[in-house]
């Protein structure tokens, strides 16, 4: 609560004294002199990502195989995911004001009910995608159903999982920008503080798909990696 | 009422700040209640309604068109991927300190948060169509424009109709940090607890997510209202997926 006021009543000039700054034109110069003054929003930007998409994967993983298990689970899973999908985050940081206060706690909170149903529907796509004879042939070697589920079932479903997860982290990164309103800082704050300054909304916005495009790399290196298999067909 | 709502707490005082007037947190003004509240849900709406009849203009015939050629993989996913990753924040700070305040410029902003969903399931939903249908149509003699209008367009209108119920609970969300741009949304509360206190900011929130999960409601029958028969028979329904029937398709149980 406190440093959401703060961030309202703050009025800071932004730094510098050159004309350009002073007529609010875009100035490089000035992004060059103060660009380091955006690495710890970036930083708590990159944790503000991370740290939901991880939870919320472990979360979607394990309900996901529960309705694998339990095949009528999906539609309520898909159900309830779907509602705090819809909820706007900052309607949602609200929402949890009155349980968790504001802050990081209610950031996370808030972003990894976003990250459920994308990452839920994912899985549950990969693994039913598995073709019904290489279940049958796992079955025939006397695979168990959990050494199914491990050995053929999840691996087969990567690609999809992690189409999945990279959607669920772009997703999540534009959504913590809004993670300034729950007092979480991040590129939202520097945003939301000079939002009249040019210079400073193009290097914050642009430093959050900059974020955004590097993450989804990584992910789709991860699933290289991981799928050593589909290389070798192509 | 009252003892209905001291029981639910901070929520309760929330739901009686949209439904009483009372005085300003600072002092001097009313706030809150039914009228002003319908105050701000008409511009919401105003703004939100705007944004994706416009943004539907601009996306659908053009995805349409793609989709039916077959070009436009790159288009398709270039723009969700980008659209995905811009935060809404970054867009309407941009519009705001580039261009400037008032209704112009966030329904602008709202209009580019939804283009992508619906370029995105438009192409998508007309790609697959079964091509076998789309030739079998083409050797019963029908045009193109045909072709489009009775056999692409009806399969892919539960896709398509996917992306707008993503777009419109996007643009009715985004619309909630108007007030950064002077327009006067459900967010102003929210945005200026100076004025509405922390109640105010709870009551907006109840009914932002209420009018939202409304919205996602609707498009979700609307979605099953637009499937052609044939697919609901063979369960092939959209990809996406009405979300609240899970298309499943049913496997041989090996034991």
């Amino acid at each position: 609560m406190s440093r959401f006021v703060l961030a309202q009543l703050k009025i800071e000039k932004p730094g510098g004294s050159g004309s350009c700054v002073a007529d609010n034109d875009f100035c490089p110069e000035w992004i060059a002199e103060n660009l380091d003054r955006y690495w710890t929003p970036l930083l708590e930007h990159l944790f503000l990502t991370i740290v939901p998409v991880v939870i919320g994967f472990a979360i979607a993983m394990g309900l996901a195989v529960l309705a694998h298990r339990r095949r009528w689970l999906t539609g309520p899973i898909v159900t309830v995911t779907g509602i705090f999908f819809a909820i706007p985050s900052v309607a949602a940081f609200f929402l949890l004001q009155p349980i968790t206060g504001l802050g990081y706690t209610t950031a996370i909170v808030a972003l990894v009910s976003y990250t459920l149903l994308i990452i839920f529907r994912n899985i549950t796509n990969g693994l039913r995608n598995v073709p019904a004879e290489t279940r049958d042939a796992a079955v025939g070697q006397g695979l168990t159903d959990r050494q199914l589920l491990t050995r053929v079932e999840l691996p087969m479903a990567v690609p999809e999982i992690m189409a999945g997860l990279r959607i669920a982290t772009s997703t999540t990164v534009g959504l913590a920008a809004l993670a300034v309103f729950a007092g979480a800082g991040g590129l939202g704050s520097e945003i939301l503080t000079d939002r009249y300054f040019k210079s400073n909304v193009v290097v914050a916005g642009g430093l959050a798909v900059l974020l955004a495009a590097v993450l989804d790399l990584a992910l789709l290196g991860l699933q290289r990696l991981l799928t050593p298999w589909q290389r070798a067909r192509a | 009422m009252s003892t209905i709502l001291a029981v639910l707490g901070d929520f309760g005082e929330g739901i009686e700040f949209l439904l009483k007037e009372r005085e300003s947190v600072s002092g001097g003004v009313q706030i809150g209640g039914p009228a002003e509240m319908a105050a701000f849900g008409a511009t919401h709406m105003l703004v939100s309604v705007a944004a994706v009849l416009i943004a539907c203009a601009l996306a659908i015939p053009l995805s349409l068109w793609l989709g039916h050629i077959g070009r436009g993989d790159f288009l398709a996913t270039a723009t969700s991927n980008v659209g995905r990753a811009v935060p809404s924040l970054a867009l309407l700070a941009f519009f705001i300190s580039f261009i400037g305040l008032g209704y112009t410029n966030v329904i602008s902003v709202l209009v580019l948060l939804a283009i992508p969903p619906l370029i995105t399931s438009t192409y998508v939903g007309m790609r697959q169509v079964d091509r076998d249908t789309v030739d079998a149509a083409r050797g019963q003699g029908m045009t193109g424009l045909e072709i489009v209008r009775k056999v692409e367009l009806p399969l892919a209108l539960p896709t398509i109709f996917g992306g707008l119920r993503i777009a419109a609970v996007t643009v009715v969300a985004t619309a909630t940090i108007a007030p950064l741009a002077n327009v006067q949304t459900l967010g102003e509360p929210i945005l200026t607890p100076q004025t509405y206190g922390v109640v105010g900011q709870i009551g907006a929130s109840i009914l932002v997510a209420s009018i939202t999960l409304l919205i996602d409601f609707l498009f979700a029958r609307l979605q099953r209202a637009v499937t052609p028969k044939g697919l609901k028979l063979t369960g092939e329904a959209p990809a996406k997926g009405p979300r609240f029937s899970f298309p499943t398709r049913r496997r041989l149980r090996s034991t």
